[in-house]
């Protein structure tokens, strides 16, 4: 059997709640230029630009549109759509704009709050009700940037050949974690 | 020699038919082997093993169209994105699940030797003896000193890191130098040793993975990628095509013949011996036929019964090998996916250079010397340590700079044991010929019954409370239990269908893996196992291989073949 547990970063269903989990067919609705910016920007505001790029540099809007065009079920597609449409309702409820023309303090105040209620939900949804759709976006978000070349190599280290092993290598604080 | 005459064939080329090949064609026979997949060629066909996750489209997740190509077994997950080409496609070639059964099949030249766990255990003395003590199914024909000497052979040819810890539970054997346990790892292993005063141990999983070049091999050490499931570009672990198939090659005595599924064995009544093979060519769908003086089955437990099930039925209606009623009967598998994981405080300044193709391994240690539970056998764990990722849950923090700078650094050390049980051999636990449904060469497909009883179920209960209790009783905080449900296949171990015995009314094989039936005939795959003990099985059934090859050759030349 392949070894289980042999590192820290999990590739995909482990760590995606949702989706990859039955064989319904996919019906690739298709993300718009416009949706792919739109994540781009709600992915930005989870994972912003620091002293490493942000997950618009990383390209995580368009890695989201592929993963759930390609990897998530009919059912849980449609709870993303429709998640999109949720997000910029509640931004122009509370901000009266949308959420592109938001500020980044307006953006980062409604996704904290999405975040709070996400948790809330996935915390006491029973096992068979679906996932939140902001869990969604977080989660794809993360594993689009961390995996990215942006995201493993100067938001984390990359090294491709490690050619050696030291199991009490030193570390500091502040060191950047190793990419997969 | 005519194109279609050999002196042996061997059928499947994955981790048992290549030691088989090397075997033969060094002791000069000519061989044929056989593979019903297609080729990979060492390196060049490795087409995935030097991307990085970034060139992947969906980063290594598995697509809603790869889940419907792999149903049913969907239901986990060792093919993906990056691995899938060298795992069968269930819609390709279907089984029938009486009960759930995940059936992982590498239907390619290196079978599942390109993708193999890698841990390398030799089983010891009890594991022999047990189904004799206990009255459980049948007594093995040979014993642990029987073998030692082939595992030793093996062991040296393979090339496997590893430590010497004297452990009767976990005989040693012949290794490279080991590679080194993390920190935390030390630490845990010294808190269990000392709390179990040396009655329970952990240390480093002993893998076929090479610390030391081998130059004569072509083979480079270990560099840490931790990427071997991809086929190694390095030749660091031990495959196929890594060791057996270039040593067979180097004969001038092998032929490889991919596209070749097996039909039957074909069987000469008057003289009591299998004469030859016929097979289907995948590609053409044309029918050939090779005679040969010996035959090694090599094509996987499940596949090796099924090519016997379908051989010399005008004879034994149920195959060859069927005479004693347990041909594809006894099927065994570790049961696993259950155990404890927990934070280990502390080692803060500590880290990981590097990515390791092992982790740690604590053997057996239920119902041995004086330890006496409510179920029979026990179960080893693996594992691992090591500085929790960017994955990790981190609740105080939401979205924004402060969350992305807190995921950039490593989280605490945390640690998973996972427990791999023994499985009884239970007759009913079966497989059998559908004789309605046929894949798409019109063979027929398999039925396959299996199931865990009591003795299954009890052991997990301790495979994951023991877990917890040894995580804790080395100082880890919030150490928790799991059990991700298994289902019997999900170990990849699946063997038993054609036991070895000392009784032809009891058993398939004799105690040199000769069909009792056709004694040119020998199986030494997983089908052979009269019990599974606890560890992972394949470096018994290459040191089985190595042992009945020479064994047969030896019969060959006193003309009893």
């Amino acid at each position: 059997m392949i070894a289980m547990l042999t590192g820290s970063v999990v590739i995909g269903s482990e760590f995606l709640l949702s989706g990859c989990k039955n064989s319904e067919s996919s019906n690739n609705r298709i993300f718009s230029n416009k949706d792919i910016a739109f994540l781009d920007e709600v992915a930005e505001t989870i994972l912003p630009a620091t002293t490493s790029p942000g997950a618009k540099e990383a390209a995580v809007g368009a890695f989201i549109g592929v993963m759930v065009n390609d990897c998530y079920t009919e059912k849980d597609q449609q709870i993303f759509h429709e998640g999109l449409k949720t997000l910029e309702i509640a931004c122009k409820k509370e901000f009266n704009k949308g959420f592109l023309q938001a500020n980044s303090e307006q953006r980062t105040k409604l996704l904290i709050g999405l975040d709070k209620e996400a948790k809330e939900y996935q915390k006491t949804k029973k096992k068979d009700d679906p996932t939140h759709y902001f869990t969604m976006i977080k989660q794809l978000t993360l594993f689009g940037f961390f995996t990215s070349k942006p995201g493993s190599t100067q938001a984390l280290r990359h090294i491709s050949v490690p050619g050696k092993y030291d199991g009490s290598f030193p570390y500091q604080k502040g060191d950047r974690a190793w990419a997969e | 020699m005519a194109d279609n005459k050999f002196d042996a064939i061997v059928i499947g080329s994955g981790i048992s038919g290549g030691w088989a090949a090397k075997e033969l064609t060094q002791k000069g026979l000519k061989v044929l082997m056989l593979e019903r997949g297609r080729n990979i060629e060492h390196i060049k066909d490795y087409v995935n093993a030097s991307k990085e996750l970034w060139e992947f489209p969906h980063r290594g997740n598995k697509t809603q169209k790869l889940i419907d190509q792999y149903s049913p077994v969907k239901r986990d997950k060792p093919s993906n994105e990056i691995t899938n080409d060298f795992w069968v496609k269930d819609k390709e070639c279907p089984y029938n699940e009486i009960k759930p059964f995940s059936w992982w099949r590498g239907y390619q030249v290196g079978g599942r030797s390109l993708t193999w766990g890698r841990h390398c255990y030799r089983w010891n003395k009890w594991d022999f003896e047990a189904n004799l003590k206990e009255s459980i199914a049948i007594d093995w024909p040979l014993r642990y000193d029987d073998l030692a000497p082939w595992y030793a052979y093996v062991e040296r040819f393979i090339g496997i890191q590893g430590s010497r810890e004297g452990l009767e539970v976990l005989p040693d054997g012949e290794y490279l130098p080991a590679i080194e346990m993390n920190v935390a790892e030390k630490y845990i292993a010294a808190g269990i040793k000392s709390h179990y005063q040396g009655t329970r141990h952990m240390f480093i999983g002993r893998t076929a993975n090479i610390t030391q070049p081998r130059p004569e091999q072509g083979r480079v050490n270990c560099q840490y990628r931790n990427r071997c499931e991809r086929g190694c570009p390095f030749g660091a672990y031990f495959s196929t095509q890594s060791a057996t198939l270039p040593a067979a090659l180097a004969t001038g005595n092998l032929t490889l013949r991919p596209f070749s599924i097996v039909r039957r064995i074909l069987y000469d009544k008057d003289r009591q011996r299998a004469s030859g093979v016929e097979i289907l060519d995948a590609e053409s769908n044309k029918t050939y036929q090779y005679t040969s003086k010996i035959i090694f089955v090599n094509a996987s437990a499940f596949n090796s019964a099924w090519i016997l099930m379908n051989s010399a039925t005008d004879i034994w209606p149920g195959g060859l090998g069927s005479s004693s009623g347990e041909l594809g009967c006894n099927v065994m598998d570790h049961h696993s996916l259950v155990g404890a994981s927990g934070i280990i405080e502390g080692f803060e300044d500590k880290y990981e250079y590097g990515r390791r193709p092992t982790g740690i391994y604590v053997p057996r240690f239920r119902n041995i010397y004086n330890d006496r539970r409510d179920y029979i056998r026990g179960f080893g764990y693996q594992g691992a340590a090591s500085r929790q990722g960017w994955s990790r849950k981190i609740s105080e923090l939401s979205i924004g700079a402060g969350f992305k700078e807190d995921l950039t650094e490593p989280g605490n050390w945390a640690i998973g044991l996972t427990g791999f049980g023994e499985m009884l051999p239970y007759h009913e636990n079966r497989i059998t010929l559908n004789k309605d449904k046929k894949d798409e060469w019109g063979l027929p497909i398999l039925n396959i019954d299996v199931e865990m009883k009591e003795n299954e179920k009890k052991m997990r209960t301790d495979m994951m409370e023991d877990a917890k209790e040894m995580l804790e009783a080395a100082g880890l905080k919030n150490v928790s239990v799991f059990d991700r449900g298994y289902q019997p296949g999900m170990g990849i171990h699946e063997m038993g269908t054609a036991r070895m015995g000392r009784d032809p009314r009891k058993s398939v094989l004799n105690g040199n893996n000769q069909v009792w039936d056709a004694k040119n005939v020998f199986v030494t795959d997983g089908a052979c196992m009269t019990s599974a003990s606890c560890v992972n099985p394949s470096l018994s059934y290459m040191a089985l291989t190595a042992r009945a090859a020479d064994f047969a050759v030896k019969e060959l030349k006193k003309g009893n073949l």
